[in-house]
């Protein structure tokens, strides 16, 4: 289908509207126009002519997922994923809008490449929000300007993959992140611990001759920064958490009214370091595949709201990357369109959590963590950002299909019960099944 | 050796036991002055990341006297030096013709990622600290050569098991016999997951204690490098680990002793243990050759 864009109406007929932002929970039929959320009735009631209908009785119509974490590569390694492919990759997996990580090449230190990155030349699908690097180069020495970075469009501040391990310059950026309502994204990983590693330190490292990364390189580092957060007030959001021990920590921390939250990805929720089992480096990831008992620490943390949001760490790596020895392997899998299939089949059907939670944790909260105006809500008047999925349609995952430039993926033929029908960007369909 | 992988040999704790039986019963039978020329026409490579010396030249001995012909790649002289990948590499002795690929290397795992990608048997020559099933199965023929069966036996293997993978790959094929395994060494070079490797695989601290009831010992290499960076003492080693006279006597009368080479003399093994009657370390070599037979005949048989 062709649809048009502004002025037009498009109007999704004969779902279930989950909004939890807006408290809705009912079939609904929405209409949507020029770029905006127009009206929600009860199914039937719209009598507006829409010029687009799309009809999708049995399925969930829900906010616009949002990523807060995800690679894009560009600038510097396109070869790996383009802006452009990346956010195709993002829509089909139902996400409107992406965090992408400054760890590009050179790194999105600057207001030019925050910029750069947002241009329309870059041909962005799906919403695209820089998250700026912490530290100039992510080299952990010097700041950067918070201020001119979130003018700039900025919504996070992070050194992903290279965690800012020197406690004055964390409590610096915290505090200076403080001021302007800015959160502090740390990939919480004490490298002086995980120096070597290629997987998680336990007893199937042991018998696959691995160098191991333990748990408490991530959970020290979670509980300093718990710490400074509660000195400085500011928004500390935990990316990417594995561990048994640093869920408790935030746990903990989250009842002492400290601004800490945390994403999960897919895979810390579904896979374990014995998936590793004979050196596939598609479960080579950092932070790695922990044991039984931290995975299903995930699953309680999601459970009872420790975990705020589920984040791909969308890692797209070329095949030279990732077919070599598996110390020698580029950490990371893409992730955006597996993460709602995944999401639904383990969440929803195996561990019997509710749709709404599930699209609370893919869209409102990510969108309010890291205020995303106007998203994450059908609330009329917000952007006309909508995921349309079926949790009950059957599939199977071909990675040879993918949108993304990259392959590096464990779940190739994996089957999925749930999937994504239609997504829908800035009132555009740029994604349908 | 089923299924996907058929044709590889990739680590002992992928073999059956009757897998196992065969390989070891053909072991037997194989004179290497007398070889059936099972691999008439066939070409070997010997792809070394690694040096080493009875490993090569046993899997190179082995495959000669089969009738096949032998190349050696080394990571030095050749195009790996020069930054080609390994599975290039392997890719590159396939289309020149390799029947069976016979691989060393530094990263665990190595032979696994060619036996994914490369469509002729592998063969794991040593993997980093993760297998090295040759040597295992070489060192079960030994075994077998001095007791009856491996069942019940009570296995002492001691060093430095966290970098061994003879100890990994010993420790697979004993615990399927039924054997009891016996990790000691010093908490940092024998940490108290190891016991998680297999069924029937124990931890000790003190070798002394963990002798008495053994059958075999094994001895594993030790680098100096590694017991300076954990701040264990060359004499500290020695005097609680070493496989000495006294020591032997607190193991059965009739207990062997091994290892898989090369030896570090006087860190290890007393010399008067290593030269003396219960070793078997000669033994084990010339197994090397008759054992590696087999593992070639048998890649190459079911591949066909």
């Amino acid at each position: 289908m062709k649809p048009k864009t502004e002025g037009n109406l498009l109007l999704i007929k004969g779902g279930r509207v989950i909004d939890p932002a807006g408290g809705i929970d009912r079939e609904m039929d929405v209409l949507l126009r020029n770029q905006r959320v127009a009206e929600l009735a009860s199914p039937g009631a719209l009598k507006a002519r829409a010029h687009q209908t799309l009809n999708v009785k049995g399925c969930i119509v829900a906010p616009g997922f949002v990523d807060l974490h995800v690679h894009l590569r560009e600038p510097g390694q396109s070869y790996k994923e383009t802006i452009a492919t990346g956010t195709a990759a993002a829509a089909a997996g139902g996400f409107t809008a992406v965090c992408a990580m400054p760890n590009t090449s050179p790194v999105n230190d600057s207001v030019e490449i925050t910029r750069w990155m947002q241009a329309p030349e870059r041909q962005s699908v799906a919403r695209l929000f820089p998250i700026a690097a912490a530290t100039a180069g992510s080299m952990g020495e010097k700041l950067t300007d918070f201020a001119a970075l979130q003018e700039a469009g900025a919504v996070a501040v992070s050194d992903d993959g290279k965690p800012v391990l020197a406690d004055r310059l964390m409590l610096d950026a915290l505090r200076t992140a403080a001021r302007l309502k800015l959160p502090v994204v740390q990939h919480a990983e004490d490298s002086r611990l995980t120096a070597g590693g290629s997987m998680n330190l336990g007893p199937t490292s042991f018998r696959l001759g691995l160098r191991g990364m333990p748990d408490v390189a991530e959970s020290d580092v979670v509980r300093r920064d718990i710490a400074l957060a509660r000195e400085t007030g500011a928004h500390l959001h935990v990316a990417h958490i594995s561990t048994r021990d640093a869920m408790e920590a935030v746990r903990q921390a989250k009842r002492a009214g400290i601004r800490a939250t945390a994403e999960v990805t897919p895979h810390h929720f579904t896979l374990i370091d014995e998936n590793v089992a004979d050196f596939d480096t598609h479960f080579k990831m950092n932070p790695p595949l922990r044991s039984k008992a931290d995975r299903d620490a995930m699953i309680a943390g999601i459970a009872d709201g420790t975990i705020d949001a589920i984040a791909s760490d969308h890692a797209p790596h070329a095949c030279h990357e990732k077919q070599v020895e598996f110390e020698r392997a580029a950490f990371g899998i893409i992730g955006l369109e597996t993460a709602l299939p995944i999401a639904i089949t383990v969440l929803y059907h195996h561990f019997k959590l509710p749709l709404w939670r599930i699209v609370q944790l893919l869209s409102s909260n990510p969108a309010r963590l890291f205020s995303l105006d106007g998203l994450g809500t059908l609330t009329p008047g917000a952007h006309a950002d909508v995921t349309i999925f079926d949790p009950k349609k059957k599939w199977t995952y071909d990675a040879s299909q993918s949108r993304s430039k990259s392959r590096n993926t464990p779940y190739d033929g994996w089957s999925f019960t749930g999937k994504v029908i239609a997504t829908i960007a800035r009132g555009r369909v740029c994604y349908h099944d | 050796m089923k299924g996907r992988r058929a044709r590889s040999l990739l680590g002992t704790d992928q073999l059956t036991l009757p897998e196992i039986t065969a390989i070891l019963r053909l072991a037997r039978r194989m004179d290497p002055r007398r070889p059936p020329r099972l691999l008439r026409g066939k070409r070997v490579v010997l792809l070394f990341y690694e040096p080493s010396t009875r490993t090569r030249t046993s899997f190179e001995f082995a495959a000669k006297a089969l009738g096949a012909t032998t190349t050696l790649i080394t990571a030095t002289s050749s195009s790996i030096e020069r930054g080609e990948s390994l599975i290039d590499t392997a890719w590159t002795v396939t289309s020149l013709g390799a029947d069976i690929i016979v691989v060393r290397h530094p990263s665990s795992g190595a032979p696994y990622l060619l036996s994914r990608f490369i469509p002729v048997p592998i063969v794991n020559a040593g993997d980093g600290l993760h297998q090295h099933p040759s040597q295992a199965l070489l060192d079960a023929l030994t075994i077998m050569n001095h007791k009856k069966h491996l069942k019940g036996l009570r296995v002492v293997i001691v060093g430095d098991v966290f970098h061994s993978r003879v100890a990994r790959s010993n420790a697979h094929l004993l615990s399927k016999f039924g054997a009891e395994v016996v990790f000691c060494g010093p908490p940092d070079l024998v940490p108290e997951v190891s016991a998680t490797l297999a069924p029937g695989v124990l931890v000790s601290h003190d070798l002394d204690a963990a002798l008495p009831g053994t059958d075999v010992v094994m001895s594993l290499r030790i680098q100096m490098e590694r017991l300076a960076g954990k701040q264990i003492g060359v004499e500290d080693y020695i005097a609680r680990y070493q496989v000495t006279p006294q020591r032997m006597q607190l193991a059965k009368s009739d207990a062997i002793v091994m290892h898989p080479g090369p030896i570090v003399r006087g860190l290890e093994l007393a010399n008067e243990v290593a030269d003396g009657p219960q070793s078997c370390v000669h033994e084990q070599v010339a197994n090397g050759v008759k054992t590696r037979m087999a593992i070639l005949a048998t890649v190459l048989k079911a591949g066909q």
